[in-house]
This record gives C-alpha cells, structure tokens and sequence, in this order.
C-alpha cells in the first residue's frame, strides 16, 4: 500500500536497545493535537500553544484507562521549520523499552500511522527541506531500509509467521470467493457452503488471530520480562520463596512481621523465561508510615503485574489479611501457594480450594526447605504462557506493524461474522472480508481480486 | 486510390463499441465516418439475446448517464426485464434484459442514420495510414482513402477470425460474414503487440421443435423497469425464457466424442474465458456434476429461434445434434444454427492511454473486443469512452478519465491499461474496489453532470435529474432536522436515526411523517438507501479520497525509468511496459513494490524540481 504524504507519522527514532531515553518522533499535520490527547502536563501547559523549541515537562496517559505511561519532556516544532518541514513532536521517554513502545501505540492509536522506513527522511526531501545533492543519501536511505526491512522480513518468513498468516489469508480468501461468486453469479447453479459453515470457518479464524495477538505479548515477556508479583500476609514466607526461587540470600529474611519495608526487584531466568520478580511488603494494617508506604506500593506492584504468586502459611489458620489477599488478587493470572508444607497443617488443602477461582491452580511446597519449588517454576512457565501457541516454532508477534495489521483484520473479520450472523447483505459481509484481507495483506502481500476469480473458476462452474 | 472527403473521426466496425463511439464523437459536434463491413449487421448482437446482469447491467447504466446509446436501445428492443439480486443489498441488484435481435439492430440503426454529423459506409478498412506518429486516415479494400484526424479501431471478432466447428474451420468475422484480414496485419505493422483469443456460441434451436412443457419457464419482472432515465416505460409485449438441464446422457454423448473437439484436439490455440466455459468444458472440468442449466431464450418477437444459453459449443454439427437431443424438451428438437468457437486477434491493451489512445500512434484509439474484453456492454463502454476522448482531443479539451471509485466503467479501463489480460475480459462487481459506491441506483448521480458537461447528456434529461437531485438532497435534509418520539417515549430522534435502523424502511417514513412532496418511489428509495449505507459509503469515500490524492502524483509521459536508482530488473521491465499515468496506476500494476513506489515518488519529485530549477534561472 502507498501512502500519500499528507498524513501523520509517528516511529521510535531512536536505536532500540536498552538505553534509558528515548525518543517517539511524530511528524505531520495532526502531530500536536494527537500528542495534546495523550500528554498531561505538570504545569496543565497546553501543547498547542506551547512555544516551539521549548521543552513541556509532563506524562503520557492513556486517556481511556487514565494510566500513566511515562513521565516525559516534549518539545514542539511548528511547519516549516522542522526537520521534515511538517508539524513535529518529539516525545522524550525515560521509562526504557516498555514505556517508548506503549507511548508511540498511543500515538498510533489516536491518529498517526506507523511511519514507513525512510519516511522522515523522504518527506524533509519531499517538503524542500533537504537539497538535491542530499537526495542521493535519501535514496540510499530507503534502499538500506529496504534491505534491512527484507532481511528482516526473510527472517520472519523462515519464523513462520509468514507461512502463518498466508494461511490465514488463504481461508479467508476462500470464505470471500464463496460470498462473491453467490453476488458475482446469482442465475448460476451453484452449490456453496451454509452460512453456519462459513461463520464456524470464520470463528476459527478469529481464535487463531487472537493467539496470534496475544503472542505480541508473550514476545514481550521475553523482550522485557515477565512481571511477577509476590503477594501474601506478612510473614507467610514471601522472601523465602523470592530466595528459594533465586537460590540466594536477597532479602532479609527474619521472624519479624514486615522485615520487608520496599519492594525488591530480582531478575530471573526460568526455563529461558525471563521473570521480573518483586517480592512485596506483605499487606496488613500498619501503623509505621514507612510500613504504610510499603503496602500501598505492594498493592499497585499486585494491580500492574502479569503474573502474581500468592502465598499462604499452611501452618496457620486462614486470617482476616489472608483473606484481603485474596480478594485483591482474584481477578489477575495467579498461582495459588500453601508454604510451610514441613510444619503441621493448620488449613485443610480442601477447605483453601473454596476460597480460590475455579480451575486456578494450587501448590504445596516449603520455600526454606526446597520442597515443591520445581514444580513451582513448572507452573509459572505455564501460566506465564498460556496464550502460546500449540507449535512453538517461533510464530510468534514481535512486530508492532505486525500486531496492529493483526489487530484491524481481527476486528474486520469480527464485523464480518457479524454481518453474516445477522442476515445483513453480502455485499457488506464481503467488504468486511476484503478489509480484513487488506489487513493481513500489509503482512504478506495483498490478495488481488484476480486470486479470488481464479478461485471461482477453478471450484465452480460458471457460466450461464 | 481514390481520395475522398476527410474526417474528424473515423470508427472502423458498427458493433457495440462502434456505434457508441460514433454516435458520442458526432454529437460532440466532429465530422464523423463509420464503417461497417455489413451495414445489415450494425449493433448485431452475435452472441447472446441479452443485454446486462450482474456488473454488466450497471455498465449500462453509467452508459446512460454519460450520454450514451445502449440503454436506450435495449428498452426499445427489450422483451424481458428482470433486476436480479434483488435478496442481496443494493450495490449489487443488476437489471438483465432479454432483447429482441432484429428490433435492437434496427433501433440502434435508426439513431445513427438519424444523427448529424454521422456517415455510414459499407466498407472494408485495409490499412491505417500513419505518418510522423500520427494517424492520416483509412484506407479501404477498393482502394479509397478517407483522410482522419482520429481513427477508433473497434472490430470485434473480426481481425482473423476463424471459425470452428468440429475439425472444420473457415475464416469469418462472425457466422455468415467476411473477415478482416489486412487490418489485422496494418495494426501489426504499426508496432502494436497482438494476441489471440478465443469465444464460442451454443446452438439456436427451432421453437416449433421444442417441448416447452418438459421445462420450467422464468418470467422477468412486472412491471418492466427500463435501463435508461429517458424511457417512460416499456412497451413490448414480454416474453418468458425456459429453464431445462443437461444430464449423465448428455454427458457421455459429448465425452465419447471429445477426439472430434477442436478444443481438445489442439486445433484451436486462442484462450478461452474461464467464465463461459463451453459445454465439454463443464463436462470434462466437474465431471462430478449431475447437470448443467440450459436456459432456452427466445431471440425475438417475430421469429421461432431459441438461443440454448449454457451449452456453446464448437463440437461436430452430428454431436451437437446427438447430445442436444437428449435434453428435457429437446428430444425432437431440429438446429437452426449450429454452435461455434472463434478465434481472433487482439491487441495487448496495456498498450493503451486511461483515453483508450494507442501510446505510441497519436490519434489512434481502440475499444471492445480488440481490446480483449467480451461482452455487449463492456464494448460499448469502451467505444463510448474512446468516442468521447477522441473528441476532446481533437477539440483540444481535457480528456475524460473516470476513477475506480467513480464508474466500473472507470475499473474497466483501468484494469484493461494497467493489469492487460490474457483470457476475454469479463466486468464482476468483484473487480471493484468501492462497490457500495458504484450501485446501479445511483449511476445517474455520479455521472450525468460529466455527461451534461461534455456536452453528450442532453438537457432535458439533465434538467429532469438536477430535480431528482434536488428532491434527493431535500428529502434527506428534512429527516436528518425532523424528531420523532418512536418506542422510547422519554426520548426523541431523528427521522434519519429510525430509518438506519434495520427493520425500518422508507414504508415507515411515509406512516409516521410522509413528505409533503408527493416524492417518486425512486426518490425515496435513493434517499433510502444513502442513509441506511451511510457508514459504509463514508468509509470507501475515505478510502477513495486517500487513493484520489496518489491519482494526483502524475508521471511525465517522457519519464525515464531507467535513471531511477535501485529499482529491480523485474519491476523496470513492467513500468517500461505499462507506463503508468500516475503513481496511483503505478501501485496497481501487479508486482510493483511499496519500495519502488517510494524510489519512483522521490525521482519524480526530483526531476520536477530540477525541472523548475532550469526555468528559474
């Protein structure tokens, strides 16, 4: 698909790497209201009248969950004197990986297009702002990038996601020749598939594009670590599992309810699973401010988590705060851990099962002694990848393009199903369908009208 | 040689594509010639009884809103109207009409001998004269010269064509007529790059010999609706057609006699279009199928012909007696014409301007099945758009380009210039990209004021549509202010919010709040239709405005691809070929990349520049 050069574009224009700064770069006629959806000043500064060339301190915020993304400096530069001579922004982020790649979704979300490789570059050269002799190194530039983006994209062919998403554009390919040669050939004899058989295909198809989905953020996981968050009463054994699990002495580990005032960040690996891990102060009613201030960080630390480890004292009778634990974490991905398996059972495994969801899973171990820990790591890996796919041979998202062209023919093939369900004319069920090829076409290639004819002439017999 | 007068323009054929051609150019105000080979053939409808259906019928439509012929004369020939797809949503019905052969031919002949400006010659064209890259003239087979600031080539079949059935074969235009071979060879001659394609027809059978009881008859609509604005209503007497179907004896009557196909044999070498496979085709291809429709149409009022629609055929005349003969009804039935295949010669229409002007000859333009298209409608598209761009060349105007989003008659020039084809071209609402823009309801919307403006549209009609507009654009401005308490008694809505509601129609505009108008059933059924498609039409004129914008990136005709860094050998070798008007064609030609369009989008831009550059200084 071309592109006219009248958008706005939006990219992260700075290396990828781990550096702790970087920079979202949007470039075109929208940039500034886009980013003033997105950006809260400190000082309730408005982008839009913001002076160019000076720098507005403030944070990105998803405006529909009202999450704090970053906390950034923006600076405005005005048409035509900017680099690509269009309205600019430049959002500097400082939160590393993860924050830069959820604020240019923002801005993709509220209007930009990812820009193309070169794009910037080209348009300076478009807009009159870089000059001829220049124009050489901007056709160099978009070869380079086009090599890059080839090499890249033999790569991800040789993943598979290719292969992957070519199927599934051939069985949406196929459910689309069978809606147009019903429009194409009404006075034909010919036989084709119910509208159920055609809705379940299309059902099966919308799964295996939300695994897909999901699989972006499974390669976040990897990319940056699963974020895991231990939670429990005070006392319940929580740095012991934090150190069984390192095999290490990190925290302190004492008698004494609330020996654990911060939150301590650990890194581990787990069957090639990169976990974040913060072992939290446990959650009780305190009155040491400092203490206070340790609960409150655990409960967000619970709240922002992929994955939560919740602990019990087998030992112990079930308290009122084990009680707030587990109300606090019944609506996130946890594994449920009775500790102190060495000691006397004071709770029937039974009578704990009650209190947690249906179908989650519950472990047995003692985190000084060792017990149980294995099978532990087990169940992390498999609750960290429970939207992985059956073959794991590398089908997996990691491209934002590719996740976002995956993201519109989802909600294009759901609009389809829709539309058949409801009886609604197949002239919009196959715009649907068509929308939702374009889509998976931005990935492998467009279908063409002529791959859907062939298809009728070869399966039907035309021709009144 | 003997020199005659000169023309404006000169149409070689009197097909479909030729009369409109001529009719549009000489009503334009140009000098203008057409010649037939056979002037009892003009408008000759050579295959089937039938004008429209699906995609086809909205071809006629828009033909009609620019001005042009073929709606006109098929509801004055029609004897059958039927909208089909009535059950699938209005981007999609489409009017078929059956026609009477001799009544379509006659009325089409009566318009071009009653038109100023307009000659006919029975004549058969030689030979083009070119000279500096530029058209002269014609040259015909008794040595007479017709001097011609334009010529439109639009020959149909003609160029070679050679007729099969069974193994024998003879040179023809079509059943009954001569050839034109010199032509073909003076097109070769200039360069052009020619292919062969190959169609085919069933029998026509005697209806005193058919037993139409064994068969189920199909009526079209009643009342008949017309194709064009102009008609008030239909007056012929409407006739039905008959369904009946092949079965496992017909099969094996053709399968055992498949070694006397030219087909099969390999004696024909033309491509055939997969859409309108012949009957051994269907046979042989799904051989699983138990049966094949036969639809008997009548050709006409006057006469006891049936056209057996499904079953052409270029089999021996004995097989295809043999085989017929074992279909319901046709048990005794005699042959009036036997079946055929013919193949002939076309030009490889990538060759061609978005005017349908040969790039390379300046003044010569080709349209229909030269251009490998087939069917009726598509041909008179063709040659009404070349018809009209030759006359604006001439008048030193700017040309006449439909989009894709404007026309399929825009899809169809597009598609022919930019992608070329190797089998007969065949319109499918599929081949468009903004369906729900392109309905048949609204032809008259999106073309009659390009129709009006070039002078093709005549003002009664035009002023008759500016009032449908008018009542159109009124009527929707009325529901979009007027608030109704409708289920939810705590609430009020718009008239507009109610009707884009799916269970509620016009029907209930007319109970709640009738308009004061007195509006036409098509008003309200315009009005209708604009707002329940209201989302969707927004959408695909979103989608059209961004393409609209590439559409704007114009390539010099003089662009030297070559020069372009870092494009591939494959993607040079197809720009050099189609020389695309724009980057917008430029994107549609199969195989071109997003990186090459880039590299394409920068040198252009470069070359402006540079361009501007030496002006200024």
């Amino acid at each position: 698909m071309i592109h006219s050069h009248d958008d706005t574009i939006a990219a992260i224009s700075t290396p990828l790497g781990e550096g702790g700064i970087g920079i979202v770069r949007v470039s075109g006629r929208d940039s500034v209201q886009i980013a003033e959806k997105i950006f809260f000043s400190s000082r309730n500064k408005s982008l839009t009248e913001a002076a160019a060339y000076k720098v507005t301190h403030g944070f990105i915020v998803d405006p529909s969950t009202r999450r704090k993304i970053d906390e950034v400096l923006v600076m405005i530069m005005r048409a035509p004197h900017s680099y690509t001579r269009e309205n600019v922004v430049e959002i500097n982020c400082h939160g590393g990986m993860l924050p830069l790649r959820n604020t240019l979704e923002l801005v993709l979300h509220h209007g930009a297009r990812l820009a193309e490789p070169g794009e910037f570059t080209r348009r300076a050269f478009l807009n009159g702002r870089i000059d001829l002799s220049q124009a050489e190194a901007v056709l160099d530039l978009i070869r380079a990038k086009t090599d890059e983006s080839r090499r890249i994209a033999v790569e991800q062919l040789q993943g598979g996601i290719s292969e992957k998403i070519t199927a599934l554009r051939d069985r949406v390919t196929e459910i689309c020749t069978h809606v147009e040669v019903c429009i194409d050939f009404p006075e034909d004899e010919i036989e084709i598939a119910t509208k159920q058989d055609l809705m379940h295909s299309l059902n099966h198809i919308l799964e295996d594009l939300k695994i897909l989905e999901k699989t972006y953020d499974d390669a976040r996981y990897f990319r940056e670590g699963l974020s895991t968050a231990i939670a429990g009463r005070p006392n319940v054994g929580k740095s012991s599992l934090l150190n069984a699990l390192l095999q290490k002495d990190r925290a302190i580990v004492t008698e004494i309810p609330g020996t654990t005032r911060d939150i301590i960040e650990e890194y581990l690996n787990i069957k090639g699973l990169p976990l974040r891990i913060m072992d939290t102060a446990g959650i009780r009613a305190v009155q040491d401010l400092a203490e206070q201030e340790g609960v409150r960080r655990s409960l967000k630390s619970i709240e922002n988590a992929d994955l939560v480890l919740a602990i019990f004292d087998e030992s112990h009778p079930l308290t009122e705060e084990d009680f707030e634990v587990l109300e606090k974490v019944k609506d996130k991905n946890t594994i449920y851990i009775l500790n102190k398996n060495d000691l006397p059972a004071a709770v029937a495994k039974e009578v704990f099962s009650s209190f947690i969801p249906h179908h989650s899973s519950l472990l047995k171990i003692s985190a000084t002694g060792g017990d149980g820990i294995d099978a532990l790591k087990e169940q992390i890996v498999a609750a960290s990848l429970k939207n992985w796919p059956e073959e794991r041979e590398g089908v997996v998202i990691s491209n934002l393009r590719h996740k976002i062209a995956i993201e519109h023919a989802h909600g294009a093939l759901e609009r389809a199903t829709t539309a058949l369900g409801e009886d609604q004319h197949l002239e919009i069920v196959a715009l649907e369908l068509r929308d939702g090829l374009d889509r998976l076409g931005e990935i492998v290639g467009a279908v063409t009208t002529e791959d859907i004819l062939n298809r009728i002439f070869s399966n039907f017999c035309i021709g009144k | 040689m003997y020199r005659e007068r000169d023309y404006d323009v000169i149409v070689i054929g009197a097909g479909h594509a030729g009369c409109e051609a001529a009719l549009a150019s000489s009503r334009m105000g140009l000098e203008t010639c057409l010649f037939t080979i056979n002037i009892d053939t003009i408008a000759q409808m050579s295959c089937n009884p039938a004008v429209g259906g699906l995609a086809k019928g909205h071809i006629v439509r828009e033909i009609d809103a620019l001005g042009g012929e073929m709606a006109k004369v098929t509801d004055r020939a029609g004897i059958q109207f039927r909208m089909l797809n009535m059950s699938k949503g209005p981007a999609v019905w489409s009017l078929r009409a059956q026609a009477d052969r001799v009544l379509y031919r006659l009325a089409m002949r009566q318009s071009i001998e009653s038109q100023k400006n307009l000659d006919i010659k029975q004549a058969l064209a030689e030979k083009i004269e070119v000279g500096d890259g530029r058209v002269k003239g014609v040259l015909t087979s008794l040595s007479v010269f017709y001097g011609a600031r334009a010529v439109i080539v639009t020959t149909g079949t003609f160029l070679k064509g050679l007729i099969h059935i069974g193994l024998e074969n003879f040179s023809a235009g079509r059943a009954g007529e001569f050839p034109s071979i010199g032509l073909s060879d003076s097109l070769q001659n200039l360069g052009l790059q020619m292919g062969r394609l190959k169609t085919g027809t069933p029998p026509r059978l005697d209806a005193k010999t058919i037993d139409f009881s064994k068969t189920e008859p199909q009526y079209g609509d009643d009342p008949p609706q017309p194709f064009s604005h102009s008609t008030e209503e239909i007056t012929n007497p409407q006739l039905p057609c008959f369904i009946t179907y092949t079965n496992p004896e017909t099969h094996s009557a053709i399968l055992n006699n498949l070694d006397r196909s030219p087909l099969y044999s390999g004696k024909i070498k033309g491509i055939g279009a997969r859409y309108c496979p012949s009957i051994e085709d269907k046979v042989v291809r799904f051989a699983e199928r138990p049966r094949h429709q036969v639809f008997l149409e009548p050709e006409g009022l006057e006469t006891q012909e049936y056209y057996a629609n499904g079953i052409p055929t270029s089999l021996p005349y004995d097989v295809q007696v043999k085989f017929v003969r074992t279909i319901p009804g046709l048990e005794a039935v005699e042959i009036m014409r036997p079946g055929y295949a013919i193949e002939y010669d076309f030009v490889f229409p990538a060759q061609l301007q978005n005017t349908l002007e040969t790039k390379d000859i300046d003044g010569l333009f080709l349209a229909g099945q030269i251009n490998g298209t087939s069917g009726y409608e598509e041909a008179a598209a063709q040659g009404l758009m070349a018809g009209i761009n030759a006359a604006l060349k001439l008048q030193g105007k700017e040309p006449l380009i439909l989009g894709r989003h404007e026309a399929y008659i825009g899809v169809l020039v597009d598609d022919l210039i930019t992608k070329g084809t190797n089998e007969p071209y065949r319109m499918f609402t599929s081949r468009a990209e903004y369906r729900l823009l392109l309905r048949h309801d609204n032809a008259d919307l999106r073309l009659m004021d390009r129709g009006h403006a070039i002078g093709l549209l005549d003002d009664e009609v035009y002023g008759k549509f500016l009032e449908r507009k008018r009542l159109i654009n009124e009527e929707r401005e009325r529901l979009g202010k007027t608030r109704v308490r409708y289920n939810d008694p705590s609430k009020t809505e718009t008239l507009e919010q109610l009707l884009k509601r799916p269970e509620l129609t016009y029907a209930f505009i007319d109970k709640v709040s009738p308009s004061h108008k007195n509006l036409a059933p098509v008003i309200k059924k315009q009005v209708e239709i604009q707002i329940k498609y209201d989302g969707y039409i927004v959408r695909q004129m979103e989608v059209a405005e961004k393409l609209k914008k590439i559409e704007g990136k114009v390539i010099p005709e003089d662009f030297n691809y070559t020069a372009v860094n870092g494009l591939s050998r494959e993607v040079l070798g197809k720009l050099q070929e189609v020389r695309p008007a724009n980057l917008g064609q430029a994107s549609r030609i199969p195989g071109i990349t997003p990186a090459a369009l880039s590299l394409l989008m920068v040198a252009i831009e470069r070359r402006k520049r540079e361009g501007k550059d030496k002006r200024t200084s």
